[in-house]
């Protein structure tokens, strides 16, 4: 027994102020409660209220976003993950977050609990994962800190995913020197559920048994949210109780006795325990379903004896979930994760009035509404001000003819080739499993976005993540609408339809207004851009406070992840050429533009110019008519053009089946601005010599500008009569520089 | 013949091995739960891949000890048909099925790609349908460098208990094309008697044409092939 009762431990706004509380928001707690709260209720309200769980500095804008789309079955902040209609009487559920701080500090953990949550928010609501994708950032590949926490994040998501079973189809990694103090680790699951076999994160029926199930409590990421919410400094490595610790073996297990005990009908609603543990999990469902809570905090099974109530209310240890059981059937509950050697002890009941009754033993130790707790009820709710950095005119200046350009382009061409940010990075890849499943159609034919079948009906979905931050950084507004635009191009090359995203907000400071006007900026270009594919945000996360105290912040880099749909699997569409003598077309424009190109960044070393060309409307154009030649089978390969410009697309389309290519350049532009620009709204599409004239029928008809570049030919690269050498020599270099750095 | 793949806690390859039997070579297959005994009048055996127990010690260790092993034993010991596939070869030679022991990989990485893999034998359940060429079937492990100590390799050679070999695309076993640093390129082996088979890569994750490559239903083939012949 306590000395002096926890309920007696009254907290001041000093206490307060140490656990991530501003002064006016202990105020606010006191009124909201009529009274000093004590410690384990402050505890409770500095998690609920951290940015993380809140959500504070960002939902104004985040509402702006467009959710309404022709196929949701559940709107962003309605349900733990976006829900779309696929059709087929079955429904995909997805979503990304990040686990940036954990990763900074402890990569292997931070990483591989990342994909642990991520995947519990899918399958906390009924769907069956079925595939899973990554977007890194790290710092400069040549510091050791990067190659350990590249190392660590990349074993960390392997051992996690690979064990859990759910194949890892697709991802992209970025280096930049932003990124060395603070790496992003985003994770996005996907997964599939019938229509109405799906649970809600709610709670109601007075008198319901609540349940915890899965892991035992420890003391591991306690105030993981808070943590979460400021910014990395050189003391966070104290901070390391912070970060949780992942085991994917009880993770499986808890996602096959999910998915069965959804089945008995016994379940009143479920949530998964992520940031802010019981607390956010009894508070969320409650709030949603209107219904109080009894909570004995005694009856949690822990790892150790003598945990505090906050330590168990705050603990993030993972693979755990919260289960709310209609009463009288807690038998078949239970016996369903006695099957699967799970713990499931009821740890409290429903009860009328919106309070959260937490008790340790006899002892009442917090007593809170569950309501003001959470996003979207009693949360504070912050309009922060914002303010044009001065580097944003400044890059406007850039004018390309400041540049000289090269005489000969071959050396930028071995050099692009193997730069990590381009180079191949099966390195990484290849430490995931990307085959467990026996759905990813990709293996064997690669395209832009991921293609994975959906067994039992005709259609297959293509996901993909994207975002290059760097133009984000050079111009948010432009910058995130060409993240989704990119997204939705690959989706579209690979033979989808752009059917929804999710999105993951990686920002610094929100306190910091040239932050918030990169944030702000972000949103809009997000939101026109979104309205315009017509695909909806069905939700995310939110992760500010991604900067050193000692370098600034990083990028601004809101990471798209999207879905499409292939009515039909034949639709699928590859990058590779496939045959000598079939003739290659760009659709779209090439311009005499370099700005923020990996070329002009890292070969020139010229950083502060503008985000390259860009017009949605145009954009829309060329892939509504991508679109139409797939449907209509005129094409045999279609790639977009993105990091690394026209280059790079024909390098990698040649790789593949170690076929060259004969093309001329456009003597109206510069040829380095022609081979190595990142102009917006093009794809490279290669066709039968024999179908050239249907498909330029169809492009005239579709009203979209194109160009006959050339041809599939030989083994080497050939430009305006010029050899610039072997494809598989550049194969060679692009496949080994990244081990290069890593072995 | 009738097929029971074994679903170990940590097994996830169980649900594709089903799918390819079932949905594929239109086999009756049932699921096995590791703590029955009861092998329900299956004739063929299947371990699939997966990390059972977590292999959180060596991979199979744990689960040779399952209860439904103390019926898998004995079926195999009567010569009944086996097939252990990336962790169910592990578990095979942790129960002491298959001779020899699967390490870390020689890079001590996870490794999940493609490869080539040749027939070395023919004349077995597992082989007899095969073509003669290279293969291209996934691995996808972190433990599959095959071992065994010098005595128990030359009676593997001697009785042709050697079936796969790691391969490069024209078929020649080379250093290079070994993934792993395994034993003399051994991708797979089986009993003396036969009857017992362990493999790492995954035939069934290449057995469905809507993934662009069924090199792998060849063994699936060949399973069926013998069941006939054997009637």
């Amino acid at each position: 027994m306590a000395a002096i009762k926890y309920s007696e431990q009254l907290a001041d706004v000093e206490a307060a102020k140490n656990l991530g509380l501003l002064p006016e928001e202990f105020d606010r707690i006191k009124e909201i409660l009529g009274r000093t709260p004590n410690f384990t209720e402050v505890s409770i309200f500095s998690v609920m209220w951290s940015e993380h769980c809140s959500y504070k500095n960002s939902i104004t804008w985040l509402k702006t976003l467009p959710k309404d789309g022709p196929h949701m079955l559940a709107k962003a902040g309605e349900e733990n993950a976006g829900l779309v209609d696929i059709g087929d009487g079955l429904g995909c559920c997805f979503k990304i977050e990040s686990h940036n701080h954990p990763s900074a500090l402890e990569p292997y953990q931070g990483a591989a609990t990342g994909v642990g949550g991520i995947n519990r928010d899918i399958f906390t609501m009924g769907a069956r994962p079925i595939a899973q994708l990554n977007s890194l950032r790290f710092g400069d590949i040549n510091s050791q800190k990067t190659q350990w926490l590249l190392k660590g994040v990349v074993k960390g998501i392997g051992d996690y995913g690979n064990a859990f079973g759910i194949p890892t189809v697709g991802g992209e990694v970025f280096f930049d020197d932003c990124y060395n103090v603070n790496p992003l680790v985003n994770a996005m699951s996907v997964g599939i559920v019938k229509e109405g076999e799906t649970v809600s994160a709610t709670s109601y029926g007075v008198g319901n048994p609540v349940f915890i199930v899965g892991s035992s409590t420890g003391k591991d990421g306690i105030a993981g949210a808070a943590f979460a919410s400021k910014d990395l400094t050189e003391d966070s490595a104290k901070d390391l109780p912070s970060v949780q610790v992942g085991d994917p073996f009880q993770e499986k297990l808890l996602l096959e006795a999910t998915l069965e005990v959804i089945k008995t009908g016994a379940v009143i609603g479920m949530q998964d325990m992520g940031a802010a543990g019981i607390t956010c999990s009894t508070s969320e469902m409650s709030a949603k379903g209107e219904h109080g809570m009894n909570i004995w905090l005694h009856k949690v099974p822990t790892r150790q004896e003598g945990m505090h109530p906050f330590e168990i209310l705050l603990s993030e240890s993972q693979e755990r979930m919260l289960v709310v059981v209609e009463k009288g059937k807690e038998a078949l509950v239970q016996a369903v994760f006695d099957k699967w050697d799970l713990n499931c002890a009821q740890i409290g009941e429903v009860t009328a009035g919106d309070r959260l009754k937490y008790y340790m033993n006899d002892e009442l130790v917090a007593d809170v509404p569950a309501d003001v707790l959470v996003l979207g009820g009693g949360a504070p709710v912050y309009t922060r001000d914002y303010k044009e950095p001065a580097y944003y005119a400044e890059s406007k200046k850039f004018n390309i003819n400041t540049i000289i350009e090269p005489n000969d382009l071959k050396p930028v061409m071995q050099f692009l080739a193997k730069l990590p940010n381009l180079a191949s990075k099966r390195w990484i890849y290849n430490q995931y499993d990307s085959m467990v499943g026996g759905i990813n159609m990709s293996t064997n034919k690669p395209s832009d976005a991921a293609i994975v079948n959906v067994k039992g009906t005709k259609k297959a979905l293509a996901m993909t993540v994207d975002c290059n931050a760097r133009y984000v950084n050079a111009d948010p507004e432009t910058g995130c609408a060409i993240a989704v635009s990119e997204a939705a191009r690959n989706i579209v090359c690979s033979g989808g339809i752009p059917s929804a995203v999710t999105n993951c907000l990686n920002f610094g400071n929100p306190y910091n207004p040239e932050v918030y006007w990169q944030f702000v900026g972000s949103i809009k270009g997000m939101s026109s851009t979104c309205l315009k594919f017509k695909t909806p945000v069905t939700g995310g996360n939110v992760s500010f406070y991604n900067q050193s105290s000692y370098e600034g912040p990083v990028f601004p880099t809101p990471t798209i992840g999207m879905i499409g749909i292939l009515e039909d699997k034949s639709l699928q569409t590859t990058l590779d050429f496939k045959t000598e003598g079939d003739v290659i077309y760009m659709i779209g424009e090439s311009k005499n533009d370099i700005s923020s190109s990996e070329y002009l960044y890292s070969f020139h070393k010229t950083k502060n110019t503008p985000a390259p060309f860009f017009d949605l409307e145009t954009e829309f154009n060329i892939q509504a008519a991508v679109i139409s030649i797939i449907k209509n089978k005129l094409i045999t390969s279609a790639h977009d053009v993105s990091d690394g410009g026209l280059f790079m697309n024909l390098l990698e389309s040649a790789m593949v089946n170690n076929l060259g290519f004969e093309i001329s350049s456009d003597s109206a532009i510069r040829k380095d601005a022609f081979l190595f620009g990142e102009a917006q709204s093009r794809v490279i599409v290669s066709v039968s010599a024999n179908a050239t004239s249907a498909l330029e029928t169809e492009l005239k008809k579709q009203n979209v500008t194109f160009t006959k570049l050339g041809v599939v030919k030989g083994t080497n690269i050939v430009i305006d009569g010029t050899n610039y050498g072997s494809v598989s020599d550049y194969k060679q270099s692009f496949d080994t520089s990244i081990e290069g750095y890593l072995n | 013949m009738k097929f029971g793949v074994v679903v170990f806690p940590g097994s996830n390859c169980d649900e594709d091995m089903v799918y390819v039997l079932r949905d594929i070579m239109k086999q009756e297959t049932i699921k096995l739960w590791h703590k029955n005994t009861d092998l329900e009048g299956c004739t063929h055996i299947i371990l699939p891949g997966g990390f059972s127990y977590g292999d959180y010690l060596r991979s199979g260790a744990i689960a040779r000890f399952s209860p439904i092993m103390n019926s898998v034993i004995p079926h195999a010991e009567n010569g009944g048909f086996v097939f252990g596939v990336c962790n169910g070869f592990q578990i095979l030679c942790e129960s002491g099925l298959l001779p020899g022991a699967l390490l870390h990989n020689a890079s001590r990485k996870f490794i999940c790609k493609n490869v080539y893999v040749k027939v070395d034998n023919m004349n077995t359940a597992l082989t007899n349908s095969v073509p003669q060429k290279a293969l291209k079937i996934p691995i996808a492990h972190g433990e599959g460098r095959y071992f065994a100590d010098s005595e128990t390799m030359a009676a593997l050679k001697k009785n042709n208990q050697i079936i796969f070999k790691y391969c490069n695309e024209q078929g020649d076993v080379t250093a290079e094309a070994n993934p792993n640093g395994t034993a003399d390129n051994i991708a797979g082996i089986c009993n003396a008697g036969k009857n017992v088979f362990g493999m790492m890569p995954h035939p069934e994750r290449a057995a469905d044409e809507l993934l662009s490559n069924t090199d792998g239903k060849f063994l699936f083939e060949s399973i069926l092939k013998s069941a006939l012949v054997h009637a």
